[in-house]
């Protein structure tokens, strides 16, 4: 027991002891949640529409006031010709143009149909249905404004549509929740993926290994302080998203601090071998970065998991994250019930379990 | 006596702000045509920074530096430059290193070919034109080394530590044609942490810390001393004990084990004592013996340190015992088809200092590691006080202390953090710890460093600090990888009296190291050469068959060395 308290202070002194290095355990990792809150935005603003306008009628004027008066638009550019349309869409200056024919009043003042021609940049295709969602709902506004006989029948069918769990359809009140568990598992596993290959690089690991100490030992000594400095941040996180992003936390935070650590066990597990499979500190950090990127991307936090191809699917379930999101997000956003979370987090303790024991197979494997 | 090709007067240089300890304070230093001036030093003292000047590579912060009469980046194309780790690229053969230098320093391509073969010739390296600089063995990279500093032959050659990593064979080829160049006028700085290698120099530039100890052939120094130098032979008492009394009288300023005999450096202004003032038995004798340069450097510092030892005196008496403290029964290591050590054999009895040489790549670092348990034998056992290698690895490891070749504690890290993870590592009991740590700082005078970085403590504290880690727990057994390496002889005489102090009290010492004086405070060692052991010994029967091998009379260590792997290299060919 002493040895391995030993082996913990040492570790932990190791990683807070340079006052610079506990900066760097703290200050990125908030930085990139403000910028990355702000930065992973999903409502679509400040862009510029197009406008070919060749009626130049009142009610095209009007037309054109109304979406000129949507905040999500910055700009409207007027273009004279379809060339000049075609070029501004080519050079991204536009994400959309709208073309309004000659007859365009005409029609309106007869009561008949009158439509607009809409061109969409297909290259940005989620933005540009966004920018078509917008201006369909401009448009079906205006009509109802100038044709009185619709307002005398309200919406004979129709869905009417009520977002659960995130209202107002607030973007932030998606991603923040994300982005939490995503910060945290960054920089746990930088930290953690560091410990065995700096011993290593730095001549210490022969010091390490003629002492009693043993493996299971070292292992846990190096495991803590990574822990730690997860937790720290995660309840951080989820603190600052409620203060200063106004993100509701509407389930048991005690819930959340369990599978958390739950969690990052399974995370540390995957750092540690990393780390014992690393010469030098490079290589572990290349090595960390080589697992980051598919833990993310297989999270399903970019693209939604039931979307991927069947194979991909069930090597999901091998992704810690992809488990953490859905606690995070649920006991962010819907209150998720304790019997829910633990439906999640039992495949998080199979995976941790794994991981550490893989870990601690190649720690000893490669110890020579 | 030759013109000089470099001088430095008054030469500073600081790292790292200006209340750093500077790397150079005020050094003044010539280079003559035609001799081999040695830089001397231990690790840190500036020899790297000083060459670094020479080269042109960096400004002095103050002084002033002339290379051929000339500012030192202007006289390129006369200089020759070999850096500490060869400057060797290693996935390029020999020839196409060759080269590389030839094109860099603008060599005609119609003189190359003649260049080649004389260098290759003179290398001793024709042979190996294809090979991978990489994959060449320590002596030869140096040499190939040199070869390329002298593609243009220059008038002024810095050679940066050209015997780190050589064996004593190839060290001596490196002198032979730095001798043949010298006698063509080049004008040679050989820089080394050797202090043997000091004698050799024509001329010697002595730096401790940055500052200027002695500048001069090397005899003036030791011409100081000269009467000053003792051999006492014929003692009772066991020479340990012996050294240790005699180290603690006031006329005795340093002492060393030699084999059987103990020499002594006396006080100056002292009477040379008599035989009688030892009073260790009727049988002893006093012969004068020649001065080092060594001697000459410990009495500039002041003298060494006096023999008892606080850290013996404190330490437990580890139980007498027949059985045995290490040994190794037919260890062989293999990695893949490369045997890296084959069938070591070797039995050290409790309270003995037990000694494995070679050069570097023999085989001792891998033989050593197997026997700490770093490396699992490929075949054989051993067993450290009573525990078997491969059955208890874990009591075997608790029952030894461990200092590594390099500085090895946590440098980011500080004194007392470092001292309170080995107690805690080595399983000490609160109370235990903090006696332990107490008197480790004040017989290791850390006091003043515990809230200091490890990594940051100069050079002699970082060793202080590694042995007080390794024997904090008081093992009986003891294992020593190239402990002293680069320290100053001071700092290496304070290791060895502890050293010796708790081999009185019972503990076994296993050390490696390429010191051939450092081998002499051995009971017996063990030559590696080739992976194998070629010979096993006291180190004076080991010079005595090294004796009558070559004839020569009073063979130092580094003689027998020679020899026996000469004398190995004999019957290797002959089987052939």
């Amino acid at each position: 027991m002493g040895r391995l308290v030993a082996m913990i202070v040492k570790e932990t002194w190791a990683l807070l002891r340079d006052p610079k290095s506990r900066i760097i355990l703290v200050v990125p990792p908030l930085l990139q949640l403000f910028i990355f809150t702000y930065a992973t935005t999903l409502d679509v603003r400040n862009v510029d529409i197009g406008i070919l306008d060749r009626a130049g009628g009142q009610h095209a004027g009007e037309l054109l006031s109304r979406i000129a008066g949507s905040p999500n638009f910055r700009k409207l550019i007027y273009l004279r010709s379809i060339d000049e349309l075609r070029a501004a869409i080519d050079d991204q200056k536009v994400i959309a143009a709208i073309i309004i024919d000659q007859d365009f009043d005409r029609a309106i003042e007869h009561g008949g149909q009158a439509t607009i021609g809409l061109v969409l940049d297909g290259r940005r295709s989620n933005a540009a249905q966004i920018v078509a969602g917008y201006l369909g709902e401009i448009v079906a506004g205006m009509s109802t404004d100038i044709l009185p006989g619709a307002t005398a029948d309200p919406d004979p069918g129709g869905v009417v549509v009520t977002n659960w769990y995130n209202p107002n359809l607030d973007y932030m009140w998606f991603t923040l929740p994300s982005l939490v568990a995503i910060i945290v598992s960054v920089s746990g596993l930088a930290v953690t993926s560091q410990t065995v290959a700096r011993e290593r690089e730095l001549g210490t690991f022969d010091q390490l290994m003629v002492s009693p100490l043993r493996v299971h030992e070292i292992l846990i000594g190096k495991m803590i302080p990574p822990m730690m400095v997860g937790i720290f941040n995660g309840v951080l996180f989820v603190i600052l998203a409620g203060a200063v992003f106004h993100v509701p936390f509407t389930g048991s935070f005690l819930l959340l601090l369990m599978a958390l650590c739950v969690y990052l066990l399974a995370l540390v597990g995957i750092g540690l071998l990393v780390s014992a499979a690393s010469q030098t500190q490079q290589q572990a950090f290349l090595g960390s970065f080589l697992v980051m990127v598919p833990l993310i991307l297989l999270s399903g936090y970019a693209s939604p998991i039931d979307n991927m191809p069947g194979w991909l699917q069930i090597v999901t379930y091998g992704d810690p994250l992809s488990y953490f999101l859905v606690i995070s997000q649920g006991l962010f956003l819907k209150a998720m019930p304790a019997a829910a979370v633990f439906q999640q987090v039992w495949p998080l303790a199979v995976i941790a379990c794994v991981t550490l024991t893989a870990a601690a197979w190649l720690f000893r494997a490669r110890m020579e | 006596m030759g013109e000089p090709v470099a001088t430095a007067r008054g030469v500073v240089k600081r790292f790292g702000g200006k209340h750093a300890r500077p790397a150079l304070d005020h050094v003044d230093m010539t280079v003559t045509a035609g001799r081999i001036t040695g830089l001397v030093g231990p690790d840190g003292a500036g020899k790297t920074t000083m060459i670094r000047l020479l080269a042109g590579l960096m400004r002095p912060d103050a002084g002033e530096i002339a290379i051929l009469g000339r500012q030192p980046a202007q006289a390129l194309d006369d200089l020759g430059y070999m850096p500490q780790r060869f400057g060797l690229y290693e996935d390029l053969t020999v020839r196409q290193n060759l080269d590389l230098y030839a094109e860099v320093r603008a060599l005609p391509p119609e003189e190359r070919e003649a260049t080649y073969k004389r260098l290759l010739e003179f290398t001793d390296l024709a042979r190996f034109q294809e090979r991978l600089a990489g994959k060449l063995s320590g002596g030869m990279k140096q040499k190939l080394g040199l070869a390329c500093a002298l593609v243009k032959t220059p008038r002024l050659l810095l050679l940066d530590e050209p015997g780190v990593g050589v064996d004593p064979i190839s060290r001596r080829e490196l002198w032979a044609m730095v001798g043949e160049l010298v006698s063509e006028g080049i004008g040679v700085l050989w820089s080394t942490a050797y202090l043997d290698e000091a004698e050799k120099c024509d001329s010697v530039v002595l730096l401790n810390e940055g500052r200027l100890l002695f500048n001069g052939p090397p005899h003036e120094l030791t011409d100081t001393i000269a009467e000053r130098v003792i051999r006492v032979t014929g003692f009772q008492s066991r020479r340990r004990r012996f050294l240790i009394r005699a180290l603690d009288r006031a006329d005795v300023i340093d002492g060393t084990i030699q084999g059987r005999s103990v020499r002594l450096l006396l006080q100056g202004g002292a009477p040379a004592p008599a035989p009688a003032d030892f009073a260790d038995g009727d049988a002893l004798a006093i012969e004068p013996a020649p001065p080092r340069f060594e001697d000459g450097f410990i009495e500039i510092l002041g003298g060494g340190p006096k023999g008892t030892s606080a850290l013996a005196e404190r330490y437990r008496t580890i139980p007498e015992s027949d059985a045995l403290a290490i040994e190794a029964k037919g260890l062989t290591k293999r990695f893949g088809d490369f045997v890296a050590a084959r069938d070591m054999n070797f039995a050290i009895p409790r309270g003995q200092i037990f000694g494995l040489l070679g050069p570097n790549g023999a085989g001792k670092s891998t033989t050593f590691k197997m026997l700490c348990g770093l490396l699992t034998p490929s075949e054989g056992t051993g067993s450290v006080a009573g525990n078997d290698l491969r059955r208890s690895a874990a009591d075997a490891r608790a029952a030894l202390g461990y200092m590594a070749q390099k500085f090895s504690l946590y440098g980011d890290l500080s004194v007392r953090q470092n001292l309170d993870f080995f107690a805690g590592a080595y399983g000490l009991g609160r109370h235990a710890a903090r006696d332990a740590i107490a008197a480790m700082i004040e017989i290791f005078e850390l006091g003043d460093t515990l809230d200091m970085n490890a990594g940051t403590l100069p050079l002699g504290f970082k060793q202080r600090l590694a042995l007080a880690c390794a024997v904090m727990h008081e093992p009986p057994v003891l294992f020593l990888d190239e402990p002293t390496s680069g320290v100053d002889p001071v700092a290496r005489r304070e290791f060895w009296t502890h050293i010796n102090g708790l081999v009185e009290k019972g503990v076994t010492v296993l050390v490696t190291t390429h010191f051939m004086d450092e081998a002499e405070y051995c009971d017996r060692v063990t030559l590696i050469y080739h992976a194998e052991q070629i010979a096993t010994g006291a180190p004076d029967d080991l010079k005595a068959r090294a004796a009558r091998a070559s004839g020569a009379a009073d063979p130092t260590m580094e003689d027998a060395f020679i020899a026996l792997i000469e004398e190995s290299n004999h019957q290797a060919r002959a089987a052939a």
